[in-house]
């Protein structure tokens, strides 16, 4: 919601005070800053200043070879790197024209998959504590562990995963993985009911985020916001849906938009909520993908030193962000010419100067939650 | 305690009565606070851990002594040995005195709850009011200490503070009042009094007027000691830590004390003034007995409502600034106003009180709790068919 307030000529002076929230500060998500300019507790304007978290993971990309990144794309974003693993693989193998065997296909989507399911929970939660509800916290956080438990048999990993390889995955569902899964999405949906009947629905909750931080559709497009935060604003595009990679095409799912149940469609309760109907979607795919799982090998036969043939290659995952974009540039050596991610999080990260005319300090908060910001995204 | 004292002080007179007098209060006042209030601060900080943590499927502190009942005091000893920074840019003065003032505010409200019949320090004949005004001293120490600290943050704190203590002491201050036009009095032993010791006599029941404005009351109070979902002058996500920011070791900890100690005056205040307070039914001629079976009823039902406080704490998140003042003054004040007028009125029609209108409100809370218990049953039927190991 905007607060106007009207200065009276001539009244009491006042000025506006300059607020430094972060590098170090609770609700920053990690190393954002925000240099605030405030009128008591309205704010005129929230620039961010990225960069904090640059580690050049691009570059990097330029001297540790095609094979040797894997491990590197994991840290792009961290809370879901499934996807980025994805992404990666991807643009080695459409450079390289490797197929990857169906079920390495189905592996990766249940693992990108769970981990979009991961990455959401935290969103649910961390977006909970930051209007000050502490328990969803910790109870979206518990049922994160038990996929973290689940990945963790699936490739030994419980945050960087390094799971996927160029040419498939780097190792097969272990046993009785299938099942594990299926219990598990039992399990998981009564336990989102339940953050939806304490958290989601519960009137200072919707108060808090309903029709604050509206963002219009035009206004999504032209910062080209991507994934939920873009589905919130009620535009209907997924990747996973408008142009199927990998398998997704196999699947029968439904893509949720926004639609302003609680204010304007686009606002911070729409774009929290995009990330609990999304887990009832992974979900959907999960059940479908562990039951039509077709045996075979997981991984194509690449080579040690994989040298795909010169020319460039753009790439489009979606990740729990949103379309994540990556293009690669090979000149036909063993290590890429040029690498770039475009991330979800780099662009909210942008509408947010806009975006945050006349909100007050606690709806900054939300916006960058609800934004589902991830600080080393940004920067890579 | 008055007759006590003087009987131990025997038949001095003069100035030294008056010494004698001085010492002997200050000296049961130190022993109040050192031996009963600050221990109990530092139980409910432990407490509130566990109470919460269990909410939380977390397993909270339990490390020292049993359940790690004494982490309390490894935290105060922690917190006393750190060291005690004041900034280079701050106001030393006053953020120095800052944190006392805030545990005066909150440490001489003491003086007037009654624990039992004969357990009270002073029993004010202006008791209530005594109370009222003495933890509004607490929004200045707030003030205080965020406008000393010299940083943006912590004025902000202090500024929220301020105007929500200040607001939401007039809904509050309006729905105390049926209790005190109830029984006719201010005294906090006067209003026990006039209470009965059975559920159905006490005030809240006297009619749903009386059972709104003890709501008001409680969410009034929960505003003024800063507690969810009120917990604006110290919201962690948005403020960092508020006005005490800046503050470390015990300065800091000083400033939880006196919150930890305003849930019990919370709890206190609601069982006091529309709970019954001490009542217990006459089941014995044995003094000794009787005052202790009023003073475990009295910290029972007080730590009922502490229990409350850390529950909603556990389950809301927080209101907004702008939110915060439309629920005070749009919808508190006029609705504490009209319970206030109401209850006047129904005074003035039932003189003697009307046993259907009571016997009605206690059915209607009665049913709410059997409901909410419905409820219980029913999350925990749906909990317990989720399963709870699922993988590794």
């Amino acid at each position: 919601m905007s607060v106007e307030i009207e200065f009276e000529q001539g009244g009491l002076a006042t000025e506006e005070m300059t607020l430094n929230m972060g590098p170090q500060h609770p609700s920053t998500h990690g190393v954002l800053r925000f240099i605030v300019k405030a009128d008591g507790e309205v704010m005129r304007k929230a620039t961010p200043d990225v960069g904090y978290l640059h580690r050049s993971i691009e570059k990097i990309a330029e001297k540790v070879g095609w094979h040797g990144f894997m491990p590197y794309t994991d840290r792009v974003d961290y809370v879901a790197a499934m996807a980025c693993n994805q992404g990666w693989a991807m643009c080695a193998e459409t450079l390289g024209g490797i197929e990857v065997p169906r079920r390495g296909e189905y592996c990766r989507i249940i693992a990108a998959e769970l981990s979009r399911i991961c990455s959401h929970l935290l969103a649910i939660g961390a977006t909970g504590m930051d209007i000050g509800a502490v328990t969803p916290f910790t109870h979206a956080l518990r049922e994160r562990e038990m996929i973290n438990d689940l990945i963790e048999e699936l490739c030994g990993a419980r945050l960087t995963y390094n799971y996927m390889r160029i040419g498939g995955v780097a190792w097969d569902l272990p046993p009785g993985f299938r099942k594990k899964v299926a219990r598990y999405l039992d399990h998981l949906e009564p336990c989102i009911h339940e953050i939806n009947d304490l958290l989601s629905y519960g009137k200072i909750y919707t108060e808090r985020l309903g029709g604050v931080a509206v963002v219009s559709p035009a206004m999504a497009m032209s910062y080209g916001l991507v994934g939920p935060n873009l589905r919130a604003s009620g535009l209907k595009h997924d990747l996973r849906k408008d142009r199927p990679y990998s398998v997704y095409g196999d699947f029968e799912f439904d893509v949720p938009v926004g639609h302003g149940e609680m204010g304007g469609v686009g606002d911070c309760w729409d774009r929290y909520m995009m990330r609990i109907w999304e887990i009832f979607e992974s979900v959907k795919i999960l059940r479908q993908a562990v039951d039509k799982i077709p045996e075979g090998p997981v991984i194509a036969k690449v080579a040690r030193t994989f040298k795909p043939p010169a020319g460039d290659v753009h790439v489009r995952v979606e990740a729990a962000r949103g379309d994540m974009s990556w293009y690669c540039v090979s000149d036909g050596s063993e290590y890429p010419y040029r690498v770039h991610v475009r991330t979800g999080s780099f662009a909210a990260m942008s509408i947010i100067e806009e975006l945050s005319k006349g909100l007050m300090i606690a709806d900054l908060v939300a916006v960058i939650a609800t934004f589902d910001i991830v600080a080393p995204e940004v920067d890579r | 305690m008055q007759a006590f004292i003087d009987g131990l002080i025997g038949d001095a007179s003069g100035l030294q009565r008056e010494i004698y007098y001085l010492v002997g209060m200050l000296g049961f006042g130190a022993l109040v606070v050192f031996g009963f209030i600050l221990p109990l601060a530092g139980v409910f900080s432990w407490l509130e851990r566990r109470v919460w943590a269990r909410m939380q499927s977390r397993i909270g502190p339990n490390r020292v002594g049993p359940f790690g009942a004494l982490q309390w005091l490894a935290d105060g000893l922690k917190n006393l040995l750190k060291e005690d920074v004041i900034p280079q840019a701050a106001d030393p003065w006053l953020f120095r005195i800052a944190p006392y003032v805030v545990v005066t505010g909150f440490v001489a409200a003491w003086v007037a709850i009654p624990f039992a019949g004969p357990l009270i320090i002073a029993d004010l004949n202006i008791g209530i009011l005594y109370i009222t005004a003495v933890t509004s001293l607490v929004v200045i120490g707030i003030l205080m200490a965020g406008w000393s600290s010299n940083n943006k943050w912590s004025m902000l704190g202090g500024i929220r503070s301020a105007t929500q203590i200040v607001s939401y002491e007039i809904p509050a201050g309006l729905a105390l009042f049926p209790a005190v036009l109830l029984s006719g009095t201010l005294s906090m032993q006067g209003i026990i009094a006039a209470q009965g010791w059975q559920p159905w006599m006490w005030h809240m029941f006297h009619s749903p007027f009386a059972l709104l404005a003890f709501l008001l009351f409680f969410t009034g109070l929960l505003a003024e000691g800063n507690r969810t979902p009120f917990d604006l002058p110290e919201a962690e996500s948005e403020l960092v830590a508020g006005f005490a920011t800046e503050y470390s070791g015990m300065r800091s900890l000083l400033f939880f004390l006196a919150e930890w100690g305003n849930l019990y005056v919370i709890g206190a205040l609601v069982t006091t003034l529309y709970m019954g307070g001490w009542q217990v039914p006459p089941f014995t001629e044995n003094a000794v007995l009787l005052t202790l079976a009023q003073f475990a009823t009295f910290v029972l039902k007080t730590f009922f409502w502490v229990f409350v406080a850390f529950w909603i704490r556990a389950t809301l998140p927080r209101v907004r600034v702008d939110q915060l003042m439309s629920l005070c003054w749009k919808y508190m004040v006029p609705m504490a106003l009209a319970a206030v007028l109401a209850t006047a009125t129904l005074m003035v029609v039932f003189p003697e009180g009307s046993a259907p209108l009571r016997y009605a409100t206690f059915a209607i809370v009665v049913l709410a709790v059997l409901q909410f218990f419905r409820r219980v049953v029913f999350h925990l039927r749906r909990a317990r068919g989720m399963g709870w190991t699922i993988a590794g």
